[in-house]
């Protein structure tokens, strides 16, 4: 094929760019990814029975998986544009998983704490927390992969693994309505593990998912 | 670009054919580097030129064009580079090959043939292409002749150009 033919070709009939359009196809992937969590959640395990009594914990744990959202979610708007730098919100994404942390560690090593580290750690439903919450991200992640498709990321797998922690972080935002562990070690080891793994998932998807 | 954005068929033409130029020099220059040979940078610059305009809504109007291309033209490359490796390590250059690939005409035809590319795509997007694309129908013809709606022949086009530059990209794979 010869490149003025296929020039010829693309500029025929040329269709106007609406702005923003990406942008607001994004919103909507991550707004009804969310939704969607939720609604599994309700569906599946359920409100916690006593939540009007915990939330003040429950703020906390929405305030950890929210920022990660946040982080993430500014990291994948700029990855669908090709060519803008996206090393600030990357290295941003970190910075929840060490807030967690740290305060984590104060709360289980220090003499005044409630309850002995493990008991602290363990909590009663790891197990659940850990598959609950990548299940939950499954439908949020097969819109966010949806709405990059209509971007170009340049980066597949790092785009894929932030798509996967972001779904991960929204599905864990959905499981804190039904968690009924209330200790900052069980959300930074727990909340944290399952996330990672969500974005381990994403990591080895995005080269296959996001090629274009 | 901002004019092709809106709709300006001629801005985006000419803007398609600078480019053109540009990305022949930059691909040819980064094929001769490593060792490979210049004329792939044709099918390379085709590439390209195919995920510029399919992609094109992703240039953000308030930031620089050049980092956007760039970004563009260097994924396309590493993409191109990834699944032509085995290709090219098995396959001895021959010497009447040399001949033809020096030939000054190389320089602005690929390897890339529509015709069979299209057999790849659906019947509908194929339709729709080839009455806008290739004979130049307006939409309202078009979405008359294929008996189609209007955005549904814009949404064809557009994912048929799609799914022809992933099957230009499955073509020189091993």
């Amino acid at each position: 094929m010869k490149t003025d033919r296929l020039i010829e070709m693309l500029s025929t009939n040329l269709e106007p760019v609406e702005r923003g359009q990406i942008g607001k196809v994004f919103a909507w992937a991550l707004v009804a990814g969310g939704v969607a969590a939720f609604c599994v959640m309700l569906a599946s395990v359920g409100l916690r029975a006593d939540i009007g009594a915990h939330l003040g914990f429950l703020a906390i744990k929405l305030l950890f998986v929210l920022s990660l959202v946040g982080a993430g979610a500014a990291f994948l708007f700029r990855s669908i544009h090709p060519g803008q730098g996206a090393q600030k919100p990357f290295a941003l994404v970190f910075v929840p998983f060490l807030a967690v942390g740290a305060a984590a560690a104060v709360v289980a090593l220090l003499p005044g704490r409630s309850a002995p580290w493990g008991v602290l750690t363990f909590g009663t439903h790891w197990a659940t927390c850990l598959y609950c919450i990548p299940l939950f991200a499954v439908i949020p992640f097969a819109a966010l992969i949806w709405a990059l498709r209509n971007g170009a990321p340049t980066n597949l797998a790092r785009t894929g693994a932030i798509a996967g922690l972001v779904a991960g972080a929204l599905g864990a935002a959905a499981y804190a309505f039904h968690c009924p562990d209330d200790s900052l070690p069980f959300v930074a080891v727990w909340y944290g593990a399952s996330i990672a793994l969500c974005a381990f998932i994403g990591a080895v998807l995005g080269p296959r998912l996001l090629r274009w | 670009m901002i004019a092709g954005l809106d709709g300006d068929a001629a801005a985006h033409k000419a803007l398609l054919a600078k480019l053109s130029g540009h990305l022949r020099g930059y691909f040819k220059r980064h094929l001769a580097r490593i060792n490979r040979d210049p004329v792939e940078a044709e099918d390379l610059v085709q590439e390209v030129l195919i995920a510029v305009h399919a992609h094109r809504r992703t240039y953000d109007r308030s930031q620089l064009f050049t980092p956007w291309m760039y970004a563009i033209a260097r994924y396309k490359f590493l993409d191109y580079l990834r699944r032509t490796k085995e290709l090219r390590k098995d396959v001895p250059m021959e010497e009447a090959e040399e001949i033809i690939a020096r030939d000054d005409h190389a320089a602005v035809e690929s390897t890339i043939d529509l015709e069979k590319l299209m057999a790849g795509i659906s019947p509908k997007a194929r339709q729709a292409i080839r009455c806008m694309k290739l004979d130049g129908m307006s939409v309202a013809e078009t979405a008359a002749r294929c008996g189609m709606s209007e955005s549904s022949v814009k949404v064809s086009v557009h994912r048929g150009l799609k799914a022809l530059a992933l099957l230009i990209g499955k073509e020189s794979r091993p």
